[in-house]
């Protein structure tokens, strides 16, 4: 079944099966590996891309749902020169990561949230990121970068 | 996940014919994709309805408000018409899961899985309302049957929800924090003929409460479930709450919404 829609910016075609789920063809299709599979089952959030101005979990999405959709995954966050979005480089500078599995998610759900509130208490930002598990449990690191991105945006 | 064919229709009449040809309907997925992933259904073709219009929306009808089926959680907590008319449900659609899974669920999902622990069902229950299907309409306490069970009939698809507005409402739950489900969530309604209920989380399936209703109908405040007993019978076991620990949820729960309804 071919599928057409946006992905960070370029109209790409992807021919799947109609169970294929949004992160697989992510990854398997298009060879977009930033964003991660953790537990597969909605809750760790490490799979979290942007589907038309919304953060979902791209596990549970199938891609045939958003067919004509306009996502944007981490690859899609830096300009092309290369310059990092500023939660990237927030996140970088306050050491917001340890192991890594989690970040891509955890920076896609933050890009979302200062999107709908730009200036967030820390009590919005834990919120705001309960779909989202650090297992190093990194939060307050986490919680610091996206104050700091908020700030700088 | 078994192989399946998918279709999106349109027009509600073409649903309704996939529905009826065997086709399992599709909502926001947020159940029914990890469903499939676990082969607990094994469909052979998906209806999605996310191109339906007639469940697309919200809106004030006379004295009560409509929501469209495929509704998504995050709309019914943002939109300006319920959170002045009904901020109850408001807070309530603002509280399902997190940010991602309210991005995708559905009203009309949640109502046709009734799920025992899940939000909206106490919200239809305590406020009365009205469930739209593509046959017929229920009242919520005809709807709801206990564990995983509705009144629809295979072939037959929820398209909105018609709540009743009330005086003042508001929801209280105290969530399980893996699953963010209610161990225990408690939904007071005040209308100018008494005071209504709604207990999810609790028991195989949303119930109301006789005896809280009693009371809170002769005074609406919290200290009046003090004097209301709630007994552990019938109520859930598993290993995040006993019976007992649950029914004296019931009672902190209760007297948190009844506030909140009060602020």
């Amino acid at each position: 079944m071919l599928v057409e829609l946006k992905v960070n910016g370029q109209t790409v075609t992807v021919d799947a099966s109609p169970s294929t789920l949004l992160v697989q063809a992510l990854r398997e299709h298009l060879q977009l590996t930033g964003t991660h599979v953790g537990c597969d089952t909605a809750q760790c959030g490490a799979c979290t891309v942007i589907v038309n101005g919304d953060a979902v979990k791209s596990c549970n999405v199938l891609l045939q749902q958003v067919a004509g959709a306009e996502v944007v995954t981490i690859e899609g966050l830096a300009a092309p020169d290369g310059t990092m979005h500023p939660m990237q480089t927030a996140f970088q500078e306050c050491h917001a990561l340890q192991c890594g599995f989690c970040t891509s998610g955890m920076v896609m759900s933050a890009v979302d949230l200062i999107a709908k509130n730009p200036n967030p208490t820390a009590a919005e930002i834990r919120d705001g990121l309960e779909g989202n598990l650090c297992r190093c449990t990194g939060y307050q690191n986490i919680v610091k970068a996206v104050q700091k991105a908020a700030a700088a945006h | 996940m078994h192989a399946f064919e998918y279709q999106k229709p349109v027009a509600l009449a073409d649903a309704i014919a996939a529905i009826q040809a065997g086709g399992q309907a599709i909502a926001g997925g947020q159940t029914l994709i990890a469903s499939l992933k676990q082969r607990l259904a094994q469909p052979e073709t998906l209806v999605d309805l996310a191109a339906i219009p007639e469940m697309q929306g919200i809106k004030i009808n006379g004295d009560s408000l409509w929501i469209g089926a495929m509704t998504r959680h995050q709309t019914v907590a943002g939109d300006a018409t319920v959170r002045a008319r009904l901020p109850g449900l408001a807070a309530l659609a603002g509280g399902i899961g997190d940010r991602q899974v309210r991005a995708r669920g559905t009203i009309g999902g949640s109502v046709a899985n009734n799920d025992p622990a899940a939000c909206y069902p106490s919200a239809l229950l305590a406020l009365d309302a009205t469930v739209h299907t593509t046959a017929r309409d229920l009242p919520a306490s005809e709807f709801f049957q206990g564990f995983f069970t509705t009144a629809l009939e295979p072939d037959e698809l929820v398209t909105g929800v018609s709540f009743p507005l009330p005086r003042a409402s508001a929801y209280a739950k105290f969530k399980q924090p893996a699953s963010r489900f209610a161990t225990v969530g408690v939904f007071v309604a005040q209308f100018d003929r008494g005071v209504r209920v709604a207990i999810t989380g609790a028991g195989s399936g949303v119930f109301r409460h006789a005896g809280l209703e009693a009371a809170l109908s002769a005074n609406f405040s919290p200290e009046a479930v003090d004097d209301v007993v709630i007994a552990p019978d019938d109520l859930s076991a598993d290993i995040h709450a006993t019976p007992a620990y649950r029914a004296a949820l019931i009672a902190v729960q209760t007297k948190r919404a009844v506030t909140q309804a009060l602020a």
